[in-house]
């Protein structure tokens, strides 16, 4: 089991390649109920709202972050607090990779701080996150 | 700017009525399959997944209340200038796991409307605080979410 000794600053979380499809895409969109076209509609998409392909979802990448964070602590600890901003979008056809760092270790606390991300396979941040975790010892 | 018209200023602080959620295994499964969690209980349903509330807490809407891009029509998407919406993130504290069975009541706020200039044009700002208890009132989360409106 992982304590909050174990934990240091700098210490990376796996990073996870993802490869969403139009499959995947409508799954999680009825999954959610979410009716927006720009996540299966392409001419709607391309042609209305002007961009090059279907949306990749923002929460879809946010929910990769927690991934990220909880299949990294596992049983050993809680998520307490996480945040996400979409800073850019992401379409269907790119894959995408998360991950993130230990950013601080408050042991008093059994507290760590974590940057987490979603990048492109060129390297740029699409949605950046920080998440807050507590160990259990 | 000035983008925002003064009706949609007037919206800041009104808040839905409550919305009741009853967690089903079933919908947790279903959401942890669409999002490829790895971890087992997620996937045999025991537990939610964390964002599980950000479908659960989205409100349900007969289709002839959906607008032209799918979007629903509700109370709380005040009518602006520009039309295209996206989300733009959420800030979540979680005070306990969400379980099957659970019950849970769920207030969402407009607590704030803001633009700006963006690199590819004007963006609008929602910012909707959501407060997640259970039926007896204990803390479940509190979120905010960010949509934006280019």
């Amino acid at each position: 089991m992982r304590s909050i000794k174990d934990i240091q600053v700098g210490d990376c979380l796996p990073e996870r390649r993802h490869a969403p499809t139009n499959v995947s895409l409508f799954l999680y969109n009825a999954a959610i109920w979410n009716a927006h076209r720009i996540h299966y509609d392409a001419g709607y998409t391309t042609e209305v709202e002007k961009h090059p392909a279907i949306v990749v979802d923002g929460p879809l990448q946010g929910d990769w972050l927690t991934q990220a964070v909880i299949n990294w602590l596992g049983d050993d600890g809680d998520l307490i607090e996480f945040e996400y901003s979409n800073r850019r979008a992401s379409y269907l056809g790119e894959t995408l990779i998360s991950g993130g760092r230990i950013e601080a270790v408050r042991p008093a606390d059994l507290e760590a701080e974590i940057s987490v991300f979603v990048k492109s396979e060129a390297g740029e941040i699409m949605t950046p996150g920080r998440a807050t975790i507590r160990s259990r010892r | 700017m000035g983008l925002i018209p003064d009706k949609a200023r007037g919206m800041i602080g009104a808040s839905d009525p409550p919305m009741r959620v009853e967690v089903s295994r079933r919908e947790i499964i279903k959401y942890s399959i669409a999002t490829e969690q790895r971890l087992k209980k997620f996937l045999d349903g025991d537990e939610a997944p964390p964002m599980f509330l950000f479908g659960a807490l989205r409100p349900l809407v007969p289709v002839n209340e959906l607008g032209p891009d799918g979007i629903a029509t509700t109370s709380l998407l005040p009518d602006l200038p520009l039309k295209r919406v996206m989300a733009g993130g959420t800030k979540t504290r979680y005070f306990c796991r969400i379980k099957p069975g659970d019950v849970l009541v769920a207030v969402r706020t407009l607590s704030d409307i803001y633009e700006k200039r963006g690199s590819k044009g004007d963006l609008i700002f929602l910012v909707y605080t959501i407060d997640v208890r259970t039926e007896t009132g204990e803390r479940v989360a509190e979120e905010v979410q960010t949509r934006i409106v280019r």
